[in-house]
């Protein structure tokens, strides 16, 4: 493995003393003894007790604080717009299907390029267009320099105001996929049997499509919104990088940069718990949403 | 039924279909497409400069202009040969990744559905650990650690995440072919479980592997070059993400060198969307209901597109054409045609087939 803890300490802080890094090594468990088994269990132990050792790279923090400290702004930013876009895009999808052929589902070409397009790429163009040229939103960082984080208005005013040009580039790029897929389900829906005889029995449109097109085309596209739920937590690791935005995804990417292991692992465990706890939601939505899959195999 | 009627039928059902077999959308993907593989083998060889030639005198970049058709990048080097040769190396690595990745999950996702029961539910099993990795932060860890990884260990990387999606999609495909009377008579007459796999299962979703692995490429493009942007992918070589790394890494859009940035911006967009495209028209080719809306009746002011009809003389003659149709027809009982018909409908990223089964 590329990077040792301490020499990259060393590295930091030249003029260490050999007592000094002695120490170190002791506190980040360098050179430990004992077998894999024995390290790998006292990490479970250590784990238990939630402690998930020292970050190299923000010495003296825990990796707990570290996250703690970015956990909310992933969550809060990322989430928002998760589920914006996928409000946005079904919604627009299940018009696309209903009025087949009009204005939106002829402009479907446009949204398949918005798909297309790298996320990073629109988003350094809409920061040298509104950030640097403009000067509608800031160029970037979580919140304004200078303010001290905590619920206090000038604090949460400029977090907000730095996090609408992130936001609204995620849920411009993530929003399409959502639409062509609820428009393709729903075009097949529309098609089906009960629907026609929905509409055979003089139901009023919206009737017809809330209640029993969308209701039906919209299961695929639960799914799809349960496992992208737990993939807010890993953050969109490119739209922070780009905003140099204080979550999750770039604090991920700094670790990786600068060989915190202890922060990698950290994130990482904190990844994964999320998406297996949001599957596991899902699947509970999903026995809620398809009353199919209550009575027994699907198949 | 007159066997004697059969053959003309299917005459004009097939010229019928070859008139518009091809939607016009999977057209206009195939050409873009076309001409980026073109760029890709040819682009080396008709790069004016060399592209990693530098001018020291430079400091500046230089916009377009006779000599640089598209200017050039602010130590000098020539920004149309930058992308000719790059082309070749992001197009090569999405099509290797959605070969492998595309095989990985033909296979798993097959035998999985025509073995069943218990390599069914450990295939399941894993492809769905594989499906809830977070693939960017994994490879951005991965490749990390492996510093000065080249194309074939991110292409490796790329095609182990990516697998799983085809491979659910295959998998209930598979599992409601193999219940389908074809392949019972073929059963019967005794023909061996590779004969019912490579000539009876596998030719039926040929659309469905075909749209796995474009959506596959499309993955693994975007993914790479997000990659090389973030300064892990090979960046001594050049690509288009590279590009964008340097783009990025030299201030191109500060400066205003839109000469610099835009095209291998653009570059990646248009193969996306060609890819994008070419999957929408493999979706209308194997789901007759998406495809365009001319001629559909109205009713109660709305324009309808009827149940369609099944295609019972058609399903006779060309079972490997009748995807959408046989599949709504053939889940019994349970809400008509839903859950098979849906996977692959919906595109690449649905995971809606296991779902069911995880109660």
């Amino acid at each position: 493995m590329p990077g040792n803890a301490v020499t990259t300490m060393l590295a930091k802080y030249p003029s260490l003393q050999p007592g000094a890094l002695h120490a170190l090594e002791v506190e980040f468990g360098v050179g430990h003894a004992g077998s894999l088994t024995h390290q790998y269990f006292g990490y479970l132990v250590d784990l238990a007790h939630g402690n998930l050792g020292l970050s190299t790279n923000f010495y003296p923090s825990s990796v707990a604080t570290v996250l703690g400290q970015t956990l909310p702004w992933t969550l809060i930013l990322v989430g928002t717009a998760t589920v914006i876009s996928f409000a946005l895009g079904t919604l627009l999808g299940i018009l696309a299907a209903w009025h087949r052929g009009g204005l939106l589902d002829q402009l479907l070409p446009a949204f398949t390029f918005l798909q297309a397009i790298p996320y990073f790429f629109l988003a350094l163009l809409a920061i040298d267009a509104f950030a640097l040229h403009w000067h509608i939103f800031p160029n970037g960082q979580g919140y304004s320099m200078g303010l001290v984080p905590g619920w206090h208005w000038p604090f949460i005013q400029s977090a907000v105001y730095h996090s609408i040009l992130p936001a609204l580039t995620l849920i411009f790029t993530s929003m399409a996929g959502w639409m062509l897929q609820m428009r393709n389900v729903m075009i097949t829906t529309i098609g089906e049997d009960y629907v026609l005889a929905a509409q055979a029995k003089g139901l009023s449109n919206r009737r017809v499509v809330w209640t029993y097109a969308a209701r039906n085309a919209i299961l695929p596209n639960i799914a799809g919104f349960a496992i992208s739920i737990g993939f807010v937590v890993a953050g969109a690791l490119v739209m922070e990088f780009v905003f140099s935005y204080p979550g999750v995804g770039y604090t991920l990417y700094n670790a990786v940069t600068s060989n915190d292991y202890p922060l990698m692992q950290g994130v990482f465990l904190v990844i994964a718990m999320a998406v297996l706890i949001a599957n596991l939601l899902a699947d509970a939505v999903y026995v809620l949403a398809d009353p199919r899959t209550r009575t027994g195999t699907a198949y | 039924m007159a066997i004697g009627a059969l053959p003309e039928v299917t005459q004009t059902t097939r010229r019928g279909r070859s008139a518009r077999s091809f939607p016009l959308k999977a057209k206009l993907g195939a050409v873009i497409i076309g001409i980026f593989i073109l760029v890709a083998i040819i682009g080396p060889y008709i790069a004016p400069f060399d592209p990693s030639a530098i001018n020291s005198a430079q400091s500046t970049p230089l916009g377009p202009n006779a000599v640089h058709l598209l200017g050039t990048t602010s130590s000098g080097g020539d920004v149309l040969s930058q992308l000719l040769v790059g082309v070749r190396s992001t197009v090569v690595l999405g099509l290797v990744t959605g070969v492998i990745a595309t095989f990985l999950s033909v296979i798993i996702g097959v035998s999985a559905g025509f073995l069943g029961g218990f390599a069914d539910e450990g295939l399941s099993l894993l492809s769905n650990a594989f499906l809830v990795l977070p693939a960017l932060p994994l490879l951005v860890v991965i490749l990390g650690y492996l510093p000065n990884a080249g194309n074939i260990v991110t292409a490796f990387v790329l095609s182990i995440l990516g697998w799983p999606w085809g491979a659910r999609v295959i998998r209930a495909q598979t599992l409601s072919l193999r219940s389908r009377d074809f392949v019972a008579a073929s059963r019967e007459t005794g023909e061996r479980t590779w004969r019912i796999i490579f000539f009876e299962i596998l030719p039926n979703q040929v659309s469905l592997i075909a749209a796995s692995f474009v959506g596959t490429v499309l993955y693994a493009v975007l993914t790479s070059v997000a990659l090389a942007f973030l300064g892990l992918g090979d960046l001594s070589a050049w690509s288009l993400g590279s590009m964008l790394y340097w783009v990025q890494n030299q201030n191109a859009l500060v400066l205003g060198a839109w000469w610099w940035f835009a095209p291998p911006g653009l570059c990646v967009a248009l193969l996306g969307m060609g890819l994008v495209l070419l999957n929408f028209g493999l979706d209308e080719l194997g789901n007759p209901r998406l495809r365009d809306a001319a001629g559909q009746r109205k009713i109660g002011g709305h324009a309808w597109r009827p149940a369609d009809p099944t295609p019972v003389l058609r399903e006779l003659q060309a079972p490997r054409r009748r995807l959408a149709g046989a599949m709504a027809s053939s889940t019994p009982g349970v809400g008509g045609g839903g859950r098979g018909a849906r996977f692959f409908i919906g595109r690449h990223k649905i995971a809606a087939s296991g779902r069911g089964e995880l109660q």
